[in-house]
């Protein structure tokens, strides 16, 4: 096996922490409330997405590093601190994630989309996450950026606390959000700053709530059979 | 939960009566000041969201002076399923089921892309059949067609063509009836399952699909004949439907859109998946960045898809479709019953006579499912109308934490405005049938 | 209101009941209510291999007002009920509802906070379609049964007397959850 190989997509890039708690899973079958014979009740296991890496980065002919050097130089001409912007850096399963800082989020954008070395010229779009488990950060914002000139594909990931749910607006620099962030605010309630017309798109435009949070209920309905009835999805039990 | 959004011109207070929302729109005086304004012929025309020629429930709002459309805004949602919601409930191969009824036309695709992610966050890219990876790809090849045919036929009956939506859909039951043979169903697969296939090609398949290619390479030249030279067909399409390659690169337009102003990007050949670095195509372009390069690129497209299906077919060699982890792979090959499809008999005699573990863990993976380590992974494929992407992110549990798609069709259709505003009445029927927007999957 | 729902009962009615409901049945002018994927099997239906023309019903119309049957066809949302509603209040009567496949019928698979759980929520269905999406064979088989019952439905007061026989029979009928026997 060549140098190159070693460098590149074999070997996974070390890790310097152990990745942020999301949220724990007890017991074994879904018996929540009582009643656990399985003997598997007392399970604790605790649920952690992958951590922040460290270099190298790997990636296809260590494309990640290229990626990283470059976007740290070009903040740092535009006078941001790399370690403010870039809360870390996740390389997991061939992928690298930039977790970029609310605040530097459309500067860290608009200097992807620019720089010549960089040149993300398209977005996919927005999705949200939200994760009630992982408190001061339940909302995140996950843009995919693809470069179609170098052929490459990153993650940008904001987060945004519950109480205060405001991420800057993306449409500025990346048009082709302008949908994406309305469909995102509609689902979680993610407030895109800077929005030109931030709307509810998908639902009716006096729904109350917003339905794709984990706080709120499938909202199906129990379905009955002859002399039976089977509750919905989310209603019913299951493994936890 | 968070308190709704508030801005200057809505509020709302509680009450005992419930919340009273109060919404102003601004002074009264201005508003009728700028309305005796305006010109007479200038009106505001609602088309849809139930309209014979706006591709399912879109709903179109078009400022009109005379014939000239003035603004063009698009209202969705009218088809929103909750699918996102719904695969959080049930486990990862289950999803399948969800994710092909998103865009209907092209399921093979959502199949894929839901799948490849599934796979990515599983770890076994590496581990999955070339016979699966290449029927993956002849079916999706096959979808192509199905879906670009659809979308000329109907595109077709929207220009009064009725001709040619009897041709698209002709050529498209034909496409169906190998679906059918190969998965049971017409549409709504769920054929393509995290780990490779359901079940392997039937017996009689490959011929019935060298026949297929056959009939259908007989068949495409009449598009040809029938559209491609026609004046009133050029008439209507040309110069229609104008976005250049500026405007597909601010508003994310990928696909035939993006293709039709001249730039190949195709991800099947700059960031191949599912083994097509290793197929002979080539990716049409057309310089004209109108509707009529759009239509014929997707029939060059089609005669690219029937190369495919054809390579596919020669380098299909026997073996398994599914990953030999017994871990992630259904634990038994179906069989054909006499209803359809059904369970392998000799599968149940094992585990209800022989094998007390192999029922267990049959029970086990069929109810509960299996594990995905957390994390999250980005699949895209190029599907008919363009990138079509899959976030997917677990939580280590047996039903994925979170999926969105990332739909041609509903970044496409924010082009309409740009495309629309400024021409014709009629023409936004043409420039909305060459985006080839589905409901379906534009709200999911 | 035409001069056959003043008829007194009797043979003269029952006469014109079968020559009326004859017409009725031989041209039907569905409504394009196209919504999911069980449009593009209704267009299938009525494209060349399937050819509803043969049931003198392949013009589907643009304009609720110039037709007399709904196929809903597709998952209905919450967005889209009050829409569904106010075109079929626009149909002039008779009219007749499909309801295909299962989403349109009971919410099917989508048993979540966006879809309505059943299209007869809104609007009254004659004909429950199942099947996700149904073949055109099934839409086709569906059609048929609902020509059956256009050819067999009342007029004047013979139609308000099986109007009532019909509320009578729906208040009586044992809800599902006490029924007895196999669970289906």
């Amino acid at each position: 096996m060549s140098d190159e190989q070693q460098s590149g997509n074999n070997v996974p890039s070390p890790r310097d922490d152990t990745g942020e708690v999301i949220g724990v899973r007890k017991g074994m079958f879904g018996a929540n409330n009582g009643g656990d014979t399985s003997g598997y009740g007392g399970l604790v296991r605790t649920v952690t997405l992958p951590g922040a890496s460290a270099r190298p980065y790997g990636g296809p002919g260590g494309v990640f590093d290229e990626i990283a050097d470059e976007l740290e130089g070009a903040l740092e001409e535009q006078g941001i601190a790399p370690g403010n912007a870039l809360v870390k850096t996740v390389v997991d399963r061939g992928e690298i994630t930039f977790h970029v800082a609310r605040e530097h989020l459309v500067q860290v954008a608009r200097t992807l989309r620019d720089d010549p070395a960089l040149r993300f010229e398209l977005c996919t779009g927005v999705s949200g996450v939200h994760f009630p488990g992982d408190k001061g950060r339940e909302l995140h914002a996950v843009y995919h950026l693809r470069s179609l000139t170098h052929g490459r594909l990153i993650r940008l990931e904001v987060s945004a606390p519950d109480a205060d749910p405001h991420v800057p607006s993306l449409v500025a620099v990346y048009p082709t959000n302008d949908w994406h962030e309305r469909e995102t605010y509609d689902f979680f309630g993610l407030i895109f700053d800077g929005h030109p017309a931030l709307t509810r798109i998908m639902m009716p435009d006096d729904w109350q709530g917003f339905p794709q949070r984990k706080d709120y209920p499938l909202g199906g309905i129990p379905v009955e059979y002859k002399g039976a009835q089977i509750p919905a999805p989310d209603q019913r039990r299951s493994y936890s | 939960m968070s308190a709704p959004h508030e801005t200057p011109h809505a509020t709302a207070r509680a009450t005992t009566e419930g919340t009273v929302y109060t919404v102003t729109g601004g002074d009264w005086d201005e508003v009728v000041q700028s309305a005796a304004k305006a010109d007479d012929e200038r009106i505001v025309v609602n088309m849809g969201p139930q309209h014979p020629s706006t591709h399912g429930v879109l709903r179109l709002i078009l400022e009109i002076e005379g014939e000239t459309v003035t603004e063009a805004r698009c209202g969705i949602g009218y088809l929103h399923t909750g699918i996102e919601k719904n695969l959080e409930f049930r486990n990862w191969t289950q999803g399948t089921t969800f994710v092909t009824r998103m865009d209907y036309l092209t399921s093979f695709f959502n199949e894929t892309a839901y799948c490849l992610g599934v796979e990515k966050l599983l770890g076994i890219e590496d581990d999955i059949p070339d016979r699966a990876t290449l029927l993956r790809v002849l079916l999706m090849e096959l979808n192509r067609l199905s879906s670009h045919l659809v979308c000329i036929a109907t595109g077709g009956m929207e220009l009064g063509a009725t001709t040619i939506m009897i041709y698209g859909f002709r050529d498209r039951e034909l496409i169906l009836d190998a679906y059918e043979l190969i998965t049971g169903l017409r549409m709504n697969h769920a054929f393509i399952r995290p780990g490779g296939l359901a079940q392997d090609l039937p017996p009689g398949a490959v011929d019935h699909l060298r026949e297929l290619v056959r009939t259908l390479r007989k068949n495409l030249p009449e598009y040809d004949k029938l559209a491609t030279g026609n004046p009133i067909f050029k008439a209507r399409m040309q110069d229609v439907g104008y976005l250049d390659l500026a405007g597909c690169m601010a508003l994310g337009a990928t696909g035939p859109i993006l293709r039709s102003a001249g730039l190949p990007h195709d991800l099947r050949r700059s960031d191949p998946y599912c083994g097509y670095e290793t197929f002979e195509f080539d990716v049409p372009t057309a310089d004209s960045c109108d509707s009529y390069g759009r239509f014929l690129i997707r029939l060059e497209e089609m005669r690219q898809s029937l190369r495919i299906v054809e390579q596919c077919l020669d380098r299909l060699e026997p073996g398994p479709v599914m990953v030999a982890d017994k871990k992630i792979a259904w634990p038994a090959q179906l069989a054909l019953g006499p209803d359809g499809l059904g369970n392998s008999l000799d599968h149940i005699k094992n585990i209800m006579g022989t094998s007390m573990e192999a029922l267990i863990h049959h029970f086990k993976l069929v109810t509960e499912g299996f594990r995905v380590p957390p994390g999250q992974a980005y699949a895209a494929v190029e599907s008919p109308k363009g990138e079509l992407g899959a976030h997917v992110v677990s939580d280590g549990g047996t039903r994925p934490y979170r999926v969105h798609f990332r739909d041609p069709s509903f970044t496409n259709l924010q082009a309409m405005a740009a495309m629309c505003e400024g021409g014709q009445v009629a023409d936004v029927i043409v420039a909305v049938a060459s985006i080839d927007p589905v409901m379906g999957g534009v709200d999911r | 209101m035409g001069l056959e729902e003043k008829l007194p009962s009797g043979f003269l009615l029952t006469t014109v009941e079968q020559a009326s409901g004859w017409v009725r049945k031989s041209s039907v002018f569905p409504a394009t209510f196209g919504l999911a994927c069980c449009a593009i099997e209704m267009m299938t239906t009525g494209a060349g291999r399937y050819d509803l023309a043969r049931f003198g019903m392949e013009v589907f119309r643009g304009s609720p007002r110039q037709a007399d049957l709904m196929i809903v066809a597709g998952r209905v949302s919450q967005k889209m009920a009050p829409v569904l509603r106010q075109v079929y209040d626009q149909m002039p009567n008779p009219k007749w509802v499909i309801s295909m496949g299962v989403c349109a019928s009971s919410g099917g698979m989508f048993n979540n906070y966006a879809i309505v759980q059943g299209v007869d929520h809104i609007v009254p269905v004659d004909i429950y379609l199942p099947g996700c999406p149904p073949r055109p064979e099934m839409l086709m088989d569906a059609i048929l049964k609902l020509h059956q019952k256009i050819q067999g439905s009342k007029l004047g007061v013979n139609a308000e007397e099986a109007a009532r026989e019909a509320e009578e029979a729906a208040l009586k009928a044992l809800p599902t959850i006490e029924m007895k026997g196999l669970l289906r």
